[in-house]
């Protein structure tokens, strides 16, 4: 076992983990954060996206070791600091843009790393850019209108209501 | 997964020292890696992981020749922009949080038949450069998922010409978001390359009738006539022999076209 410490929504975490440990098992067993899904453990499904320094990334496919000394992100860490949701969660609601919800923390974590980088995008550039991340239920449509509405723009000509 | 030790050594020369105990394995991105040991397909005792060392990143542009730091990701490869095709294929890799992860010398190193790195170094006229010595890509893909590395050494970084013209084409296989099909064309100081991934039970390799085609005349129209054969090439439930031996075709043409 070897100790790490990584700061995880801006708290201090540590914890012994063996080599095979993941990134995604330490933030659900060993910060208790179970925001995080695990939907396909071999990194195809985007549920366990987490934001590591600033980059996101399938938690599945990080060992805990490796990011030892890292500021992660995920969803427990996006809400405002009153506990109101943020633009993003309240577009989600507000779009419908979850069903069952085991995807959305990983669809919001992606959202907000896109538009970190592209304030504005178009339909096609927020589709494209949720390749990594599946869903099971909506159909995507709300997905994308939610992160349109999110990103300020007008969403009432986008897909199906 | 099966348990495995990890270590995380923070210069090449401890890396080195690592990888020479038995069984241990170099571990980069991990894109493929991990899920690979998910599924218990692989046992190594001791796993390298190479993300931690700064001198393998970064990428440097000297007198017309691009050198990427085996640990860079496809992300900043597809930030740079020096080497327009090769940052548009970069670009276009498995997703956005696969190219924050995923790392050149990994794919390289790697070699799947359907991948999209080893097309651009060997259709660049790229060199591989390892450990302990440089080795041009047209001897480095030696086969499908082999390559002329030794056990134990490592691509610490990928040497590219910039060309004066270049194009890649992608048919993506929409589930695996790997080339169904690929096709790297450029045209430099040393001449026209084609290189094609995805499609041959062979892993990527040169089209060289393209290539003299094209030599006397760049342009998709010294294309016409000219096919590979079915024989060899991948099949499977996405695609048949015979269409991704079309698919080479069109795709050249495209690429051509594209790269103007
Ligand atoms: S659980 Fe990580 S990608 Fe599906
Ligand atoms: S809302 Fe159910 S998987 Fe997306």
């Amino acid at each position: 076992m070897t100790d790490v410490t990584m700061t995880i929504n801006g708290r201090a975490v540590s914890g012994a983990v063996e080599g095979r440990t993941l990134l995604s098992t330490f933030l659900r067993e060993t910060a208790g954060l179970t925001g995080t899904h695990i939907g396909c453990d071999t990194a195809q499904c985007g549920a366990c996206t987490v934001h590591v320094n600033g980059a996101s990334m399938k938690s599945c496919t990080v060992f805990a070791q490796e990011a030892d000394g890292a500021e992660v992100t995920t969803i427990e860490g996006m809400a405002n600091a009153d506990g109101s949701l943020n633009t993003i969660q309240q577009a989600f609601q507000d779009h419908h843009g979850l069903q069952c919800g085991f995807c959305t923390p990983g669809m919001v974590m992606t959202a907000a790393a896109l538009l970190k980088e592209n304030p504005k995008p178009s339909e096609t550039e927020v589709r494209d850019y949720l390749k990594g991340n599946l869903c099971r239920c909506t159909g995507y449509h709300n997905i994308v209108k939610a992160i349109m509405a999110a990103s300020g723009q007008d969403v009432s000509a986008i897909a199906a209501e | 997964m099966y348990d495995f030790e990890l270590t995380r050594p923070t210069s090449l020369a401890d890396a080195i020292k690592a990888l020479g105990e038995e069984d241990a394995q170099p571990l980069s991105g991990g894109q493929t890696l991990v899920p690979t040991l998910r599924q218990r397909l692989a046992m190594p005792s001791t796993l390298v992981s190479l993300t931690g060392i700064e001198e393998l990143k970064g990428i440097k542009n000297e007198g017309g020749t691009l050198t990427i730091g085996g640990a860079t990701c496809h992300a900043d490869v597809a930030r740079d922009g020096t080497y327009p095709a090769l940052s548009e294929l970069a670009g276009l890799i498995g997703d956005p949080h696969v190219r924050n992860r995923g790392t050149i010398g990994g794919s390289i190193a790697n070699n799947d038949p359907s991948a999209c790195y080893p097309a651009a170094a060997l259709g660049s006229g790229a060199t591989i450069v390892t450990n302990n010595r440089e080795v041009a890509a047209d001897d480095f893909f030696t086969g499908m998922f082999e390559t002329a590395l030794d056990e134990g050494e490592i691509v610490t970084g990928v040497k590219f010409p910039v060309p004066e013209k270049a194009a890649y084409v992608k048919f993506e296989q929409p589930a695996s978001r790997f080339a169904l099909v690929g096709v790297f064309v450029s045209k430099g100081a040393d001449g026209v390359r084609v290189a094609v991934t995805g499609a041959s039970e062979g892993g990527v390799f040169r089209w060289s009738e393209a290539e003299d085609a094209l030599s006397s005349n760049f342009s998709p129209d010294a294309l016409d006539g000219l096919s590979v054969p079915a024989d060899g090439m991948i099949g499977d439930m996405h695609g048949s022999p015979a269409y991704r031996a079309h698919l080479v075709g069109v795709l050249t043409k495209r690429a051509v076209a594209k790269a103007g």
